[in-house]
């Protein structure tokens, strides 16, 4: 029986293998943010370890910075602190790091692949659970805790149960319109929250391989919200594309060496996941979330659901609290939900074809009159390459923020929140109570649908301006 | 790491499934570089509701927390765990737990036991009309003990060894050393270098 590509990277990077024991795995990849590690660097010095290979770690300031006036000092002291920390510690272990400001700066997940340091095959962790987004490239990256981070830190491995292998068959062609931000939405909606746990998700079929890279990025990154701890894509003639000439990517012999190695990771074609979910992607339509989790979602031609709709007691009161928090009514349609705040931005769909896929909607239209709509790219990188294409000039000319790059309002760690009572669309991940900003309420959107909704102030599709 | 045997406390039942890190601890939390003090921190936005079942005696002086399924879905902050514990949290109970959650609380010295939905439900209603019942958990056994029944749950096998015996994670691995040379020095060479 062959492997799946899961099991292939595992096997690569158990280091130490006892029965009744967690396997200790290699660490290829180390990022670490202000906001994670601190508390990794204390309990290193208590210990008086140092850490183990600092050129296998990545430091980023991103979860708190500012995405205005960023070459002012941060005004909140706490968030100055953080990032003043995370710049002694990189200084003090002699860790590469990241400025605000500096032109490779942005969201790390943003970053890593953007740079050609996400590679397939590697094993990649960060102390943030969205590291899933690198498993578009056949890595297998996860999320960890601060105890862990100090634990990669001082021996550049981590222990970890193996995981369950499943395979999410996305069959046929994605209609017009959709993106892959639909079909994670399509998906979570349909297993659930906890759909994935204990599982490590394997994306394939038709519509993924036609993907872009960045498409594929935005469809592992929410495999966190399945509950799943990372997902994955083999690479392929388009993650080589991607990868080729990136400034950390192999040159010359040695990227002939790396593209056999990492085309011989997919999964071979005898081989077995513990369990297969297949989803059509000619009945993907553009998807919102109603509720409080990311798997309360709905097509947007749908309605807010009734409690009464859930034949689980538990699900029941769920949806009864999560429309009390969000001030929805049963039966009431998605398009006609009124929205005060738009974000485009995140770790999810930040990203450049994310920026022109919302320029295009909102060229020569407006964003509704009393809409906030900020628009936040995922890097300093992305940043320039919209100004380069004049996309930044679409966005202000419509009446939307253009900012600096970070994690922003996604979780409103940095002056960028969403109101108490204020309702968002956001193209973010997590539409959890207060994520945006305390009492906000979110509801979970592609791109385009964002934009869309920019415009006409109530959720919408790019169809619905015509 | 705090070690982990036995521990009798009061039982708190918190009716709610797909409690995410946000609600255990919110973001704007995050922001110290210290390991402790969290226990404000903790439920912060639900804890402003005077009825919150946190605000109400006996429960707020509890130290076991029944929560429905898919409890610590979302962020992987190990704040929620501290917080939780700087409370005077011992132990979690559900009937499923996300993944990192549940490591963190393994790394932290916060017992996660994972019992049915049955069991669950159970809990819930004998707290709820007997609040000052005393719940007795038990690792080794794996065991919840109340005044009528004693109901079993299940962890990871290595995790309940290294809580029982409060063992630092990064000293057991110390011990493998040489594996981890070994292995480094068969890595392709063409995987990827920071700058340092």
């Amino acid at each position: 029986m062959g492997y799946t590509l899961a099991e292939k990277i595992w096997n690569s990077h158990v280091v130490h293998q006892q029965a009744g024991e967690p396997d200790l795995l290699y660490v290829d990849l180390h990022l670490i943010n202000e906001v994670t590690s601190p508390q990794a660097f204390d309990g290193l010095r208590t210990a008086g370890r140092s850490v183990r290979r600092p050129e296998l770690t990545l430091g980023m300031e991103d979860h708190n910075v500012p995405t205005t006036g960023i070459d002012r000092p941060i005004a909140d002291p706490l968030s100055a602190l953080q990032v003043q920390t995370l710049r002694r510690n990189c200084t003090d272990f002699g860790i590469e790091l990241f400025h605000m400001g500096g032109i490779e700066q942005g969201i790390v997940h943003v970053v890593g692949p953007q740079l050609g340091l996400t590679q397939p095959g590697m094993t990649i962790v960060c102390g943030d659970s969205h590291t899933s987004t690198h498993g578009a490239f056949g890595a297998l990256a996860f999320g960890i805790g601060t105890s862990e981070a100090e634990h990669v830190l001082a021996t550049q491995t981590l222990p970890a149960q193996p995981f369950k292998t499943m395979s999410v068959t996305i069959e046929g062609d994605l209609p017009q319109g959709t993106s892959s931000k639909d079909v994670i939405l399509a998906l979570i909606a349909q297993i659930g929250t906890g759909g994935g746990q204990g599982y490590v998700l394997e994306y394939r079929g038709p519509a993924v391989e036609k993907m872009t890279m960045e498409a594929r990025m935005t469809m592992c990154n929410m495999s966190i919200e399945a509950g799943a701890r990372a997902g994955l894509i083999a690479p392929d003639q388009v993650t080589l594309d991607y990868l080729k000439g990136r400034p950390r990517a192999p040159q010359g012999q040695e990227w002939d060496t790396a593209a056999a190695y990492w085309l011989a990771l997919a999964t071979d074609e005898d081989a077995v996941f513990d369990a297969e979910v297949t989803l059509d992607a000619a009945t993907i339509t553009p998807f919102v979330t109603w509720g409080t989790n990311p798997g309360q979602g709905v097509p947007i031609s749908g309605s807010v659901p009734s409690p009464e709709d859930f034949d689980d007691e538990r699900d029941k009161a769920a949806a009864e609290r999560a429309l009390e928090y969000m001030g929805l009514k049963a039966g009431t349609p998605m398009k006609s939900v009124e929205v005060d705040t738009v974000f485009l931005g995140s770790c999810t769909n930040g990203r450049i074809e994310d920026l022109r896929i919302a320029a295009q909607v909102l060229q020569g239209r407006k964003v509704k009159a009393g809409m906030r709509m900020l628009v936040v790219p995922g890097s300093m990188k992305v940043k320039a390459q919209a100004e380069e294409e004049g996309l930044d000039e679409v966005f202000k000319a419509a009446g939307a923020e253009w900012r600096f790059a970070g994690c922003s309002m996604c979780l409103g760690m940095n002056p960028d929140q969403v109101g108490a009572g204020d309702r968002c669309a956001s193209t973010s991940n997590r539409n959890f109570e207060g994520r945006q900003g305390q009492g906000a309420r979110t509801h979970l959107v592609s791109p385009a649908v964002a934009a869309a909704t920019a415009v006409r102030g109530t959720i919408s599709t790019p169809a619905d301006l015509n | 790491m705090q070690q982990f045997t036995t521990h009798t406390g009061t039982g708190v039942p918190l009716r709610r499934s797909n409690i995410d890190t946000d609600q255990i601890i919110p973001s704007r939390f995050l922001k110290r570089v210290s390991r402790a003090g969290f226990d404000d921190a903790l439920f912060a936005e639900w804890r402003k509701d005077p009825d919150f079942i946190l605000n109400t005696t006996p429960y707020q002086s509890g130290s076991i927390l029944i929560a429905g399924s898919d409890f610590g879905i979302g962020s992987s902050r190990e704040h929620a765990v501290w917080g939780l514990l700087d409370y005077g949290f011992r132990v979690i109970v559900s009937s499923r737990f996300a993944d990192i959650f549940r490591g963190n609380s393994g790394k932290a010295g916060l017992l996660t036991a994972q019992v049915t939905e049955r069991d669950v439900e159970y809990l819930w209603n004998l707290l709820e009309q007997e609040p000052a019942t005393k719940l007795s958990v038990d690792l080794p056994n794996q065991t919840i003990t109340t005044a009528e029944t004693v109901i079993n749950f299940d962890i990871d096998p290595y995790v309940k060894w290294r809580l029982t015996m409060g063992y630092d994670d990064i000293s057991l691995t110390e011990r493998h050393l040489e594996a981890i040379a070994r292995h480094e020095a068969a890595r392709p060479a063409f995987m990827p270098r920071c700058h340092v």
